[in-house]
């Protein structure tokens, strides 16, 4: 058993166990925290995937700003909430029959696909954050642009509508 | 023969994205709803990243695609937690089988 081997399989493992700890938890302070692990977990998969830079912005964006974001979210709102879904059986069952219904769909086409073999040997005289700034600021400037423009938006929309209102000074 | 292979990678994404799914069928609380859909944008994203080291046409060009749907994710939380904060000020509930007013 290879090392890489060895760590996608604590890493997998710390991923899905988080996600399911969210699902079975009832107070949702905790699910937030769970699932902060997963978020921590990908990134370690991203390294895995030779992705440092991909890895560093999802610590950032997702187990930062995104997990603190929730926290906020829930302590503004019914902080503790205790989430239940007991009273609703037959929605579960549906909600479960369906995700079991995808998943075997997925599995099967995964292991019907021959994939291609094992990756070819990456150059690592460039470094992965340079090769991805020399594609981004070539290809991809309009995307670039564009999403920059999106970010202003969600911003100005985020704050005037978490804004009181009748509040016009 | 342990090595490593894209079939790995795009099954622990497969059971994210179905946990995702079965959280945002079925929890109540529309902020755990909120998560559970950040968890299927983030199995989307290990499936970019694996493509883009194992792919047929391995390029940088899937990482380069998760960053941009991380900013719209990134996005997408920031303007519904404040539609929640909104509702919350309205109707007191975070709970979204009471968030039917449009339905009747």
């Amino acid at each position: 058993m290879s090392g890489s081997f060895a760590a996608f399989f604590i890493l997998s493992l710390l991923t899905i166990g988080g996600a399911v700890f969210m699902i079975s938890f009832t107070r949702v302070v905790h699910m937030v925290i769970s699932l902060g692990v997963t978020f921590l977990s990908i990134a370690g998969l991203f390294i895995l995937l030779e992705a440092e830079f991909v890895a560093v912005s999802q610590v950032l964006v997702y187990s930062g700003a995104i997990s603190i974001l929730m926290l906020f979210g829930i302590m503004l709102t019914k902080h503790d909430a205790i989430e239940d879904g007991g009273s609703r059986g037959v929605n579960r069952i549906v909600g479960f029959l369906i995700v079991a219904v995808f998943f075997a769909i997925c599995f099967w086409a995964i292991q019907r696909t021959t994939w291609p073999g094992p990756a070819p040997i990456s150059q690592p005289d460039v470094s992965n954050a340079k090769q991805i700034g020399m594609e981004v600021f070539t290809k991809y400037v309009i995307p670039f642009e564009l999403v920059s423009v999106l970010l202003l938006v969600a911003l100005v929309g985020a704050i005037i509508m978490a804004k009181k209102e009748g509040d016009n000074e | 023969m342990m090595t490593l292979q894209l079939p790995s990678f795009l099954l622990v994404a497969l059971i994210l994205f179905s946990v995702g799914l079965y959280g945002a069928l079925t929890k109540r609380n529309a902020v755990i709803v909120l998560l559970s859909i950040e968890l299927m944008l983030n199995a989307a994203n290990i499936n970019l990243v694996a493509f883009a080291k194992y792919g047929l046409h391995a390029a940088i060009t899937g990482q380069i695609f998760t960053l941009f749907s991380m900013t719209v994710a990134a996005a997408e939380v920031a303007v519904g937690l404040a539609i929640l904060i909104a509702l919350y000020r309205n109707r007191a509930t975070v709970n979204i089988d009471e968030m039917d007013t449009m339905k009747h």
